[in-house]
């Protein structure tokens, strides 16, 4: 079931997505493509909706308007944006990589590998460092090889050279596995360099298109200023 | 052989043991000691009801249960006000309720004592029957759902997101809490069940690395105070819920014990 298996039919398609919470619509008029091998990023400032166009889009929130489809039998690794494993839960790194599928020994260590935390996997999840959690997150969404793989604000809790190692290993990811990636962060710099479509969200789709094209749209450049599009470029203190 | 009424009152601690430890593991998990308490309190008023209506009282206390925990589950959602308060004011007033409604039914002679703490030694053969036949389909349900409960339990959006179907599996959660309370509440009694819930999952926790162990390690703590607990009732005539859990909190003592004295080891040499 992993890889695309030569179908470019998207996986995920949306049209007009909108979601209106206490008078308001906080997702407005939406639409989102994310095709096999594709990296859709979403930025935005918080509070712009972007968990939420991500939740529509996994089907864990109706839209209010709109449709969303997946296609049949999507298999899908989600990382959200906060997963806290209660003290009371005795849970180790491997025990955690087969929470909702079973997994064989050789993948739960190939999947641990390839994100760098192999030496963790008997280690109880709730010692790991942010990064190391991080990361093990990122393994566990992969191990059952999926065709979707969401990340919701993967490098928080991650310093600025862990940020662009692990932005790195996520198209490292995509280039191996074949599967299409849905990545929201508001960390601008590294994001741009590594997305084949940005969707600039503020409630409403800003502007979406290349990186290049989100960064010279006017929208962009007055909220976040004109910024040279480079990973390894200073200036950190956005927003 | 289970003509004894000693071997009975065994059996039925046993099987009662086996099932609230690993269920029990997931009250601790999911945070909701509290809303075991709230249910197992208003089974009380499922006994009263179920006479009236001429049920079996495992079914009316199964019923009520479940509307109780439905209740809390609607009231949260409307976050009028917080959550234990909610939990005291449905606890209190379905046990109140019960009280009152029991009370209220001349015709009826129950022995509230041994509804209110459990008298394990008058359980009747069928009784008996009744707790091993529902104890095996509870834990054969617990062992189908373990995955998915467990992923609910840790994230449930990610396991919603991964294709788990997270309101079944909770409501089937539900409702072994509730079969669990009408089976055993004529052990230990509708005011401790809770705590064969919880302290034997408590005890595991201590030493236990997985879930799985820790369920495991549950039911072992919860037979070992059964058996201790049942064993010292009759040696020292004390009532045989209350001796239960008093064994049951002695083990969690001695586990936590254990494992303070695991991380008092010199460093270099963790676990």
């Amino acid at each position: 079931m992993s890889g695309t298996g030569g179908n470019t039919a998207p996986l995920v398609k949306g049209r007009d997505l909108s979601v209106r919470r206490q008078g308001r619509w906080i997702l407005e008029g939406v639409d989102i493509d994310i095709s096999p091998g594709e990296i859709v990023t979403i930025i935005g400032p918080n509070g712009a909706g972007k968990s939420t166009l991500a939740k529509v889009a996994l089907g864990l929130i109706a839209p209010d308007r709109g449709a969303v489809e997946r296609r049949g039998g999507l298999s899908v690794g989600y990382v959200p944006q906060r997963v806290s494993v209660d003290a009371s839960l005795p849970m180790t790194v491997e025990r955690l990589m087969r929470l909702t599928r079973p997994a064989k020994p050789q993948a739960i260590e190939a999947a641990l590998a390839e994100t760098g935390v192999a030496h963790l996997a008997k280690a109880p999840v709730q010692r790991l460092s942010g990064g190391e959690f991080q990361r093990v997150l990122l393994a566990r969404a992969l191990v059952a090889q999926p065709q979707l793989l969401v990340l919701d604000e993967p490098v928080q809790n991650v310093d600025v050279a862990g940020a662009e190692a692990l932005y790195g290993l996520i198209a490292g990811i995509r280039d191996r596995h074949g599967c299409g990636v849905l990545l929201i962060s508001h960390d601008l710099n590294v994001v741009m360099a590594t997305a084949d479509k940005v969707l600039f969200l503020h409630n409403h789709l800003c502007c979406a298109g290349t990186p290049e094209e989100v960064a010279n749209h006017h929208h962009y450049i007055s909220l976040f200023g004109p910024r040279p599009l480079h990973p390894h470029s200073a200036g950190q203190s956005a927003a | 052989m289970f003509d004894d009424f000693l071997i009975r009152a065994l059996a039925a601690g046993i099987g009662t043991a086996l099932i609230a430890g690993p269920l029990g593991c997931f009250v601790l998990w999911r945070r909701m000691a509290y809303f075991g308490d709230t249910m197992s309190h208003s089974a009380l008023l499922g006994v009263g009801l179920g006479f009236l209506a001429g049920f079996a009282p495992a079914l009316g206390v199964t019923l009520v249960t479940v509307a109780i925990a439905a209740l809390l589950i609607l009231l949260q959602r409307s976050r009028a006000l917080p959550v234990d308060t909610l939990l005291g004011i449905l606890s209190h007033g379905a046990l109140s309720i019960g009280l009152v409604v029991v009370s209220l039914m001349s015709g009826l002679r129950i022995d509230l004592m041994a509804y209110l703490f459990g008298d394990v030694l008058s359980v009747s053969r069928g009784e008996l029957a009744a707790l091993w036949a529902g104890g095996a389909v509870i834990i054969a349900t617990l062992l189908l759902i373990w995955r998915p409960l467990l992923a609910v339990t840790v994230d449930e959006d990610l396991a919603r997101a991964e294709g788990i179907k997270a309101g079944l599996v909770r409501g089937l959660f539900m409702l072994l809490i509730a079969l669990t309370i009408a089976l055993s509440m004529r052990i230990v009694g509708i005011l401790l069940i809770t705590s064969l819930l919880i302290i034997p999952a408590a005890a595991a926790r201590q030493v236990a690395r997985s879930p799985e162990v820790m369920a495991i390690g549950a039911a072992i703590v919860g037979v070992a105070a059964a058996v201790l607990g049942l064993n010292g009732s009759f040696l020292f005539d004390t009532p045989s819920g209350p001796s239960i859990v008093v064994v049951a909190l002695g083990l969690f003592v001695l586990l936590s014990l254990v494992r303070m004295l695991k991380h008092l080891r010199p460093p270099g040499r963790a676990d």
